[in-house]
């Protein structure tokens, strides 16, 4: 029943169109306007990092249901270089990365899950999702 | 989509009219900083009341167009972040450290006169009895 | 004009002739009738309150004791003409009995019931004497009606007062910042801090930045038992985010355990301007804004002059 979005990452247009796209199905979701901006900056941060070092990519975006709690996903798929040491580079923070990975940190703060599969040389599958507080 | 750069008096004032791509924010980067050398600006103000996301890149290159502008004696002041925004860049780790950000274009010219006044304080020949 | 000689007015009761013409003499006589048979019309009265299903939230006991009160009061009102004792003490019942569910109709029915006992009693006690009954009653009526609105109105106006503080504690449980004036906002913190509300108060905090233009915030501290990391870390975020809104915050009420905890997490307190009370950090937030020199955030001094 899951419905998919894909958008290709191709060109930097594309970013900002996925992080529309991204906040657009935030707010369907039922999410606050805050946190559909920080879905949204996460989603900025991941687009892009495929455009730099992948140079193309996919994302896709669905929503989800655990239990009783609403969410959506982020699935963003690149045939890239891959990440070297993914441990190193979710640890390095923004004044000092600017290599491979560089979005990675950041959105793994914005995100309630995050979870990186990355094989040197055949490319990288990041999924993450965040879910609404029922309140 | 190319970002309208005013000029008012001594400040030029950009504002950010929808979301922009990365080159699109380059182009102003470099939109400023020309014209910035170009004229006798002491101020930069950027209105980024209509951006929805302030992400990584977007904060580097206002961190550039700060320092390049300073370089060139101009002052550079970020108004307008939405309180949304804002709480997001936090939670991304950026801070926009070095670089002056106020609620709106009111404080922002507000603001950027006060520089202007304590800049010209500081330049004024020191009366004897002030200093050793 | 009666030429019969005035006797003592303890005395008054049993002599229904001899008697001054005055009104103040009247009412000095009806006010020791009241006051000689206290003991049975507070008690026909009592029954009367049963039987007309009033006061129903209470007790016959408690009916008993505050109209022992009320009568007392009513009879005082009756004999000084003062009515400030009175409403002061229709205030204090009313808030004693407002939270028992007592309601407005209840206490205008008791108090014109009490009305009608004594006025009973008084036709009881002239009703050989027609003509002195009327300038008795002269003299009874006006005061027993004032008597009667300043209860409900009392009544009335404590209840109003409860409805307005209720109101106002449901309106700070929703907006937890207070403007305090123009362009400062001070955000006191009280008690357990999970992250949703430490999320929620920042939204809010920032939301009022920009909706009241405000130039300082004020958060106070003093309230927070204990503080773990993560809402540490959430206040370093608050004070960071309200620095791009061109906001200065002063953290203040800091304790040594939540300061400890801020210096863990990697926070370096001379960054973060901090005022050891509340009181100090609006003396400080208004300093900052009278200089009209809130230090851009560019300069190294800044923090410095923050102090």
């Amino acid at each position: 029943m899951a419905e998919e979005l894909r958008l290709p990452i191709a060109a930097d247009v594309d970013v900002v169109e996925a992080r529309q796209q991204g906040r657009a199905l935030a707010a369907v979701a039922g999410f606050s306007s805050g946190e559909q901006t920080v879905i949204a900056a996460a989603i900025s941060e991941i687009a892009r990092n495929i455009l730099m070092y992948a140079k193309k990519g996919e994302i896709f975006l669905s929503l989800a249901t655990n239990g009783d709690r609403h969410g959506v996903v982020v699935v963003a798929k690149d045939q890239g270089p891959g990440i070297p040491d993914i441990e190193r580079a979710m640890q390095y923070g923004y004044s000092t990365s600017h290599g491979v990975g560089a979005g990675l940190p950041g959105a793994k703060r914005l995100m309630d899950e995050f979870n990186v599969d990355s094989v040197v040389g055949q490319g990288t599958t990041i999924t993450m999702k965040k879910w609404r507080r029922m309140v | 989509m190319e970002v309208p750069i005013l000029r008012q008096g001594q400040y030029l004032i950009a504002s950010i009219q929808s979301a922009l791509t990365d080159a699109d924010l380059s182009h102003l980067r470099e939109a400023l900083i020309a014209q910035v050398g170009r004229s006798r600006c002491r101020g930069v103000i950027v209105d980024v009341t209509a951006l929805d996301v302030m992400d990584s890149f977007a904060v580097r290159t206002l961190r550039d167009i700060a320092h390049m502008a300073r370089l060139r004696g101009a002052e550079t002041v970020i108004v307008g972040i939405q309180p949304d925004v804002a709480f997001a860049m936090v939670q991304l780790g950026l801070t926009l450290k070095g670089v002056a950000t106020v609620l709106d274009l009111e404080e922002g010219l507000a603001f950027l006169n006060r520089r202007g006044e304590e800049r010209l304080l500081e330049t004024k020949p020191k009366r004897r009895d002030d200093r050793g | 004009m009666d030429t019969k000689k005035s006797t003592s007015v303890s005395t008054r009761s049993s002599d229904p002739g001899a008697v001054a013409e005055s009104a103040a003499g009247l009412l000095r006589e009806l006010v020791a009738h009241l006051r000689q048979n206290r003991t049975q019309l507070r008690e026909e009265w009592a029954r009367r309150i049963t039987r007309a299903e009033l006061l129903t939230a209470m007790t016959e006991e408690e009916i008993f004791a505050e109209a022992t009160a009320v009568y007392d009061n009513y009879i005082e009102a009756l004999e000084t003409g003062s009515f400030e004792a009175l409403q002061a003490y229709s205030r204090r019942l009313s808030e004693r009995i407002i939270p028992r569910g007592v309601e407005t109709d209840e206490v205008v029915g008791i108090v014109l019931l009490l009305r009608d006992v004594l006025a009973r009693s008084l036709f009881a006690k002239y009703q050989e004497d027609f003509g002195k009954l009327n300038r008795i009653l002269d003299s009874y009526e006006p005061a027993a009606n004032r008597i009667a609105n300043t209860v409900a109105v009392g009544f009335v106006e404590e209840r109003e007062r409860i409805i307005r503080q209720q109101q106002e504690a449901i309106r700070e449980l929703s907006t937890p910042v207070l403007q305090v004036r123009e362009r400062l906002l001070i955000l006191p913190i009280i008690g357990v801090i999970d992250p949703q509300r430490a999320r929620q108060l920042t939204e809010q905090l920032l939301r009022a930045i920009r909706a009241n233009r405000a130039k300082v915030v004020v958060i106070d501290v003093t309230g927070v038992a204990a503080m773990d990391s993560g809402v540490a870390n959430h206040l370093v975020q608050t004070v960071e985010a309200s620095r791009l809104l061109g906001a200065t915050v002063i953290v203040t009420g800091l304790s040594p355990e939540i300061a400890q905890t801020l210096v863990t997490i990697g926070v370096d307190l001379s960054e973060m301007a901090t005022v050891g009370d509340l009181q100090g950090g609006i003396e400080e937030a208004e300093r900052l804004l009278a200089d009209r020199a809130i230090p851009a955030p560019t300069r190294e001094t800044s923090s410095e002059n923050q102090r």
